[in-house]
């Protein structure tokens, strides 16, 4: 195999496979990227044996062929190289290295054997639909940030997408939560995707995903099985397994009897609350609200480091109501919001609360509230 | 040199007899008027309760132990004389002393007694550090103004008090900090007053082994056997540096051991680290059933010392024993602390359904640890979860109700299994 090609493509090609392969695995092929030219195109593949990246760029391929290296070595050798270079790719199957030369520099990798490289079984996917980037951004952005860490939990490790049944009719819905918060973002449904089995998209294939979603003018081609779920742009195809495991029922968890209706600038909240909690240093720091007429007074009390308190005006018209959250969660939740103004949905100090941005249903949040 | 009677507590220069009472129970010491770091350990503490208890023990062997399967708690002084010693294990304790009279642990009477010891002790001095439920420092240092006597005197009506009004003995070591004057309480068991000096102390540790340091167990002794050190001598001969190269922060503590240096504060409030509670099952089992009966016990109990000392804890963790005697341990980190049973048995249960190993098992124990004050614990509630408040309502009713009624007022249907 011999190739060359823009130092740019195959930095956006390896970094994407880098990023994919585990940074601790016992598996030495897993720690490669392998490389295949053929025609005008080359291709770079990755695993982790639950995700596969296939990331194609434009090459000049003098020798057709295949052979995997160390996806992370090559990642630095084409970071440090200089902006503009050509580098140009040549395995010698006598000794079983890839020498990567750019301009003066020249590298010598070993290399593993391409057949080791474990190759993802293709699969039947159910659904097939096409997607807007900006879409799938705004429902795993809004939501990721609430996914558990929780390995007993691991059904919690990731977003539930699912189509379900909303207001206004079928709607593609990505939830996450971690027992702690929830968030629920629903976006219109694809065509062709009212079928689609309900799936749980690990965490890493989230954040792998959303490598994908940066060009507002990209349609995403999205394939759903029971087991594995597909997103693919023209140049990369993004392949995971999904968790197998069944998310809880989180419609009970959405509160919808709360009535009492605090309504917030979502920067200030966010602010006041930031500035608060900085007087507590434990891992769970509470913030306490008490709410009065149109008044919201946020107070931090850490008996060990001391005490803050901070006033804000607010529309809120329910009787007086204390209520104690986690402050990082209310600042996750809180920021969130970026269009209109943060309404909270109160029931009582012990109750799960709910929040959401103006009068818009297409995003809710669940927060639980601690005791203060 | 000075001296002292344990028995009228007459201080006098020096004699073989008290020159008051006429007892021979004497200490003399050069610095028996100038040092105030104790250590009180009870002499076979359980089998004396008991004997004291019941009388018709008087001058038989008796053990202290659990169950067939279990190991001997303690062991009173004649049971010792056979060659039977405390973590034996119960079979073999047997075949060397057959006749010994086994007695379950009641700890409710040791609990009592160690109580009243406790006020005792602290008629002394504020400054008093429990290592458990028969032994603990005491600093009584500055307090010979306040006593009218020097700590030696007071620690000896201490022992003496003890002996008349509870029926116990116990032996006590004074030294100039807590390592030797633990080491001293052991030299001259039962019922002993030993003085380690700061005079003495190089020429004591010299020739002694240094597994006589609190806390070097069987592991330790072996790496630092291996490193040619097995008495003090053989640790003098280190530097500084070159011990903590090689043993870490323990290096560190040992080469100022070896020079009869230890700068530990007699602190009553020693932090707890971790509470946990294992049972050894009368066979091994595998039932799910049983073991999940048991493991809410153990869970009710570790909650249970939790909120007695008013505590929680952010890590738990699953403790298994195979047949074959491997261990195997799991432990979790809970986002909010918890001191509730139904926490701890739940996020414990779902490190037991992880382990996919069928057992059987020997042993099961289950613990809290990585404590923090209940204050800071059991915030908020499981949003996937709504029971989980009832749950906890319910016990803490549940405690109150224990409180009121005694712990077997009421009970889960879980814990008869």
């Amino acid at each position: 195999m011999k190739i060359s090609i823009e130092r740019a493509a195959l930095l956006k090609a390896v970094s994407q496979a880098q990023s994919v392969v585990e940074r601790r695995n016992t598996i030495p092929i897993l720690a490669n990227v392998l490389i295949e030219a053929e025609g005008s195109d080359v291709t770079f593949r990755a695993t982790d044996l639950d995700i596969e990246i296939v990331d194609k760029a434009p090459a000049q391929v003098e020798r057709a062929g295949a052979t995997t290296v160390s996806a992370t070595t090559l990642h630095e050798i084409v970071r440090k190289l200089p902006d503009g270079a050509l580098v140009t790719l040549t395995a010698d199957s006598a000794t079983g290295r890839l020498t990567v030369d750019a301009g003066r520099s020249n590298f010598s990798l070993a290399t593993l054997p391409k057949e080791d490289f474990p190759i993802m079984a293709s699969s039947e996917y159910d659904t097939n639909f096409s997607a807007n980037a900006p879409v799938l951004r705004r429902l795993f952005d809004k939501s990721k940030f609430a996914i558990s860490t929780e390995e007993t939990r691991y059904y919690l490790n990731g977003v539930y997408m699912h189509v379900a049944e909303a207001d206004g009719g079928r709607v593609l819905r990505c939830v996450a939560t971690d027992g702690h918060r929830l968030a629920r973002i629903d976006a219109d449904l694809p065509d062709g995707a009212a079928e689609m089995p309900g799936v749980i998209v690990p965490r890493k294939t989230v954040g792998e995903l959303r490598k994908l979603l940066e060009d507002d003018e990209m349609k995403i081609a999205v394939s759903v099985s029971e087991t594995k779920v597909r997103f693919a742009t023209p140049d990369i195809t993004l392949t995971s397994k999904v968790i197998d495991g069944t998310f809880p029922d989180y419609t009970r968890v959405i509160p919808q009897g709360n009535t009492r209706k605090l309504e917030v600038d979502a920067a200030d909240f966010a602010q006041a609350v930031d500035r608060v909690a900085t007087v507590s240093s434990e891992r769970s720091r509470a913030v306490k609200l008490q709410l009065d007429e149109d008044r919201l007074i946020l107070s931090v009390n850490a008996p060990d480091s001391g005490a803050a308190e901070e006033e804000l005006a607010v529309a809120y018209a329910d009787e007086r109501l204390e209520i104690g959250f986690n402050a990082k969660y209310l600042l996750e939740i809180a920021s969130q919001v970026d269009r209109e103004n943060a309404v909270f949905l109160f029931n009582s100090s012990g109750d799960p609360t709910l929040m959401r941005e103006g009068n818009d249903q297409s995003a809710v949040y669940v927060v639980m509230p601690m005791r203060v | 040199m000075p001296s002292l009677c344990r028995d009228c507590f007459a201080a006098f220069p020096d004699t073989k007899r008290c020159p008051t009472c006429g007892s021979p129970l004497i200490i003399a010491h050069p610095e028996l008027n100038t040092l105030s770091i104790a250590h009180m350990d009870c002499d076979a503490f359980y089998a004396s309760v008991e004997k004291r208890d019941n009388p018709t023990l008087e001058g038989k062997p008796v053990i202290i132990g659990g169950g067939r399967r279990g190991v001997v708690s303690t062991a009173c002084y004649v049971a010792r004389i056979r060659g039977v010693r405390s973590a034996m294990p119960m079979f073999q304790a047997l075949k060397l002393c057959p006749e010994a009279i086994i007695i379950k642990p009641r700890m409710e009477a040791y609990v009592e007694a160690s109580r009243a010891i406790r006020k005792m002790m602290e008629a002394l001095t504020p400054d008093i550090e429990p290592l458990s439920l028969d032994e603990a420092f005491m600093d009584l240092s500055g307090t010979a103004r306040l006593h009218g006597a020097p700590p030696a005197v007071m620690l000896a009506r201490l022992v003496k008090r003890m002996r008349s009004e509870l029926g116990l003995t116990g032996s006590i070591g004074l030294s100039h900090n807590k390592f030797l004057a633990k080491v001293a309480s052991d030299l001259d068991k039962p019922h002993g007053f030993s003085v380690i000096g700061k005079a003495e102390t190089d020429a004591f540790l010299r020739d002694k082994p240094v597994r006589m340091i609190w806390g070097v167990g069987a592991a330790a002794q072996a790496s630092l056997e291996n490193a040619g050190i097995r008495t003090f001598a053989d640790l003098l001969r280190w530097e500084q540096t070159d011990l903590i190269a090689r043993f870490g922060s323990m290096g560190d503590r040992l080469w100022h051991l070896a020079r009869g240096q230890d700068r530990r504060r007699v602190s009553a409030h020693a932090p707890m680290k971790s509470i946990s509670n294992e049972t050894t099952f009368h066979e091994d089992t595998s039932d799910p059933d049983l073991l999940d009966g048991h493991l809410w016990r153990m869970a009710e109990k570790v909650s249970d010392r939790a909120k007695a000392k008013g505590l929680a804890g952010r890590v738990v963790t699953l403790k298994l024993k195979r047949a074959d005697h491997s261990l195997l341990s799991r432990r979790i980190s809970l986002r909010d602390g918890t001191q509730m049973a139904d926490t701890v048995y739940r996020t414990a249960r779902g490190l037991f359904d992880q382990v996919g190993d069928q057992g059987p098992y020997r042993l099961l124990g289950c613990g809290l640890s990585d404590l923090i004050a209940e204050s800071g614990a059991d915030l908020s509630a499981d949003l996937l979860d709504p029971q989980a408040r009832q749950r906890t309502a319910a016990e803490r009713a549940t405690d109150e109700i224990k409180e009121r009624f005694g712990t077997d007022a009421i009970l889960k249907g879980r814990s008869l299994r």
